[in-house]
């Protein structure tokens, strides 16, 4: 709300105005120059490199990389452990946002600060408590030996890493998000008779859907990147427990570069299909904020005339 | 804040105990086995461990290139949030949205990425190498790559609070006869500065446990250029779980410190944008 304004305000604003709290079209330009230069350096580059590398060897060498057993396998994997670890994160993350934004009680700050805790964590300590739970010299390792269920090296445990580090995402979306909306609209509900879930589908889903959307999109990703704490329990078994940006990573340290790029090039789509949805998301709720607030700026505007 | 005695909604209990359950046995759980395998190491076997030289050569990698990362994004990150905020130019939005590819590429990916680009032979390598620079396999490498990193964090942070900037306010400031580069640095300046500095908490944050994007660029020599992850992950490799869970246990001390200042940080922020 306030950029519009502010850019309204540019516009309309006499140019003495418009001078005084702006800078000179010189020092502008430079600065845009200069943040521009370092975008593409930092950003572009790096984007445009995979796709350069992936094409080097041809077209069909792109295609026999990706279409390459061990590399269908992982993406089969990575599809695996994503469509695993999303759904729990997303249970998760709307009973914490519910808990935390719709109710007072002691410790609830302490409870945001522990959803957080994922993010604090190195990915590689994220994999390595679990070897050290579930490891064959962890806390339940023998039993598990002894019960032949194996964790650590296997499929479980490259899902329960990624789930740890993929926990806060959803949460932290809605949290914020479902403070601001507050507790008006479902109190409401809960007076007229609707039921607890007849409330939650019909109220609090339809306000909340766009954050939800964008948690998960996040989510997501990082479910389908996560590379450091995946590193550490796979064991890197190509054809078992090998996802894409393992390969990516074995591929290149054979010295299979364009292969590696190859492969490196469908998550760098997939990164971008992440962000488009995003923005997408992000211009979404934008406008649903805006038709929420514009009844006020009606009022506002009439008591501006009166 | 809202206080409620009793609230009339459901679900109170169903989603608490979802979320401890939750918290407990997938976060907590596996959090604590840390500082319970730790805490089997007597007190001199753990200060052996983590005093150890190259655990320290590693200590002062990571901290070391995490904070000249954080501090050349906070400049950066800045520059890019107020272009992006104050500036009108073709593709602005486009440039918005790009800003976090970091958050959305693989670290893996990124990593390749940035070493074959500053590779002796590579796009920028190629340039630098000539007068004698070497960014790939060197503490610059790693930089490089914390940078790329960390830079959304930065500008997400700043952008917003920006954006909130009243514009009344720098007009008073230049109706008071500041000039532009006073108004920023009198008025502009200390109003972004909590942003930036959990921006660049942030930033650091996320660098100091970086393992996917370095760890191909880093050219990992024991000494020089091994990070602390890196390490880490040799230890367990070798089933050296007593030495991996103690530099371990350093490394989460650190990012608890961390993760602590930047609630303070915002807390305190947010303090002050209510009055």
């Amino acid at each position: 709300m306030t950029t519009v304004a502010a850019a309204t305000h540019a516009t309309t604003a006499p140019r003495a105005v418009t001078r005084a709290t702006g800078e000179s079209p010189a020092v502008r330009w430079t600065l845009t120059a200069i943040a521009l230069v370092f975008l593409a350096l930092t950003l572009l580059l790096p984007l445009a490199l995979v796709f350069h590398q992936a094409f080097s060897k041809g077209l069909t060498a792109y295609q026999e990389a990706i279409t390459d057993p061990d590399a269908l396998s992982a993406a089969r994997l990575t599809l695996l452990v994503a469509s695993i670890a999303v759904p729990i994160n997303l249970v998760f993350g709307v009973a914490a946002a519910w808990c935390i934004s719709k109710f007072t009680f002691p410790g609830r700050n302490l409870l945001i600060t522990l959803i957080d805790l994922p993010f604090a964590v190195s990915p590689v300590i994220s994999g390595m408590i679990f070897v050290l739970l579930f490891g064959a010299h962890g806390w339940v390792g023998p039993w598990l030996v002894e019960h032949d269920i194996k964790i650590i090296f296997a499929v479980p445990g490259i899902v329960l890493a990624t789930t740890f580090v993929t926990a806060p995402f959803v949460a932290r979306e809605l949290i914020p998000l479902m403070q601001e909306q507050g507790t008006e609209e479902e109190e409401a509900a809960i007076v007229l008779g609707a039921r607890g879930w007849q409330t939650f589908w019909r109220v609090t889903l339809p306000n909340i859907k766009w954050g939800l959307l964008y948690g998960l999109i996040l989510c997501n990703a990082r479910a389908m990147g996560e590379f450091g704490a995946v590193s550490v329990v796979s064991g890197h078994i190509r054809g078992e427990t090998n996802t894409l940006p393992l390969h990516v990573e074995i591929l290149y340290n054979e010295y299979a570069f364009a292969a590696s790029f190859a492969v490196a090039s469908v998550l760098t789509l997939l990164a971008l299909v992440t962000l488009s949805l995003k923005t997408l998301v992000e211009w979404r709720q934008r406008r649903a904020d805006a038709e929420a607030d514009a009844p006020d700026d009606d009022i506002s505007q009439q008591r501006m005339a009166a | 804040m809202r206080r409620t005695a009793r609230s009339v909604l459901p679900g109170f209990g169903l989603s608490l105990g979802i979320t401890c359950t939750y918290l407990s046995l997938m976060v907590l759980l596996p959090l604590a086995t840390v500082f319970g395998r730790t805490a089997q190491l007597t007190w001199p076997a753990f200060w052996a461990t983590v005093s150890d030289p190259r655990v320290v050569a590693s200590y002062r990698v990571t901290f070391g290139a995490s904070f000249v990362a954080a501090l050349i994004n906070t400049v950066f990150g800045l520059l890019v949030a107020w272009v992006l905020v104050r500036y009108r130019f073709p593709g602005k939005r486009l440039v918005d949205a790009m800003v976090d590819l970091p958050f959305a590429l693989p670290t893996a990916v990124a990593g390749i990425a940035l070493t074959t680009l500053y590779a002796s032979n590579g796009w920028i390598g190629g340039f630098l190498d000539p007068l004698g620079v070497k960014v790939s396999y060197t503490w610059l490498g790693i930089t490089v790559a914390l940078i790329f990193i960390g830079l959304p964090f930065v500008v997400r942070t700043v952008q917003p609070v920006l954006d909130d900037l009243e514009v009344e306010v720098e007009e008073a400031a230049a109706s008071l006869g500041a000039r532009r580069w006073q108004t920023f640095t009198r008025v502009v300046f200390p109003t972004v500065a909590p942003a930036l500095l959990t921006g660049f908490a942030l930033a650091f944050a996320r660098a100091i446990g970086e393992y996917g994007s370095v760890v191909f660029i880093s050219g990992n020599m024991p000494m020089k250029t091994e990070i602390v992850p890196l390490l880490i992950i040799t230890k367990l490799e070798q089933y050296d779980y007593p030495g991996a869970t103690a530099v371990a246990l350093v490394m989460l001390l650190a990012s608890f410190v961390l993760l602590l200042s930047i609630n303070l940080l915002q807390w305190a922020a947010r303090r002050r944008a209510a009055v």
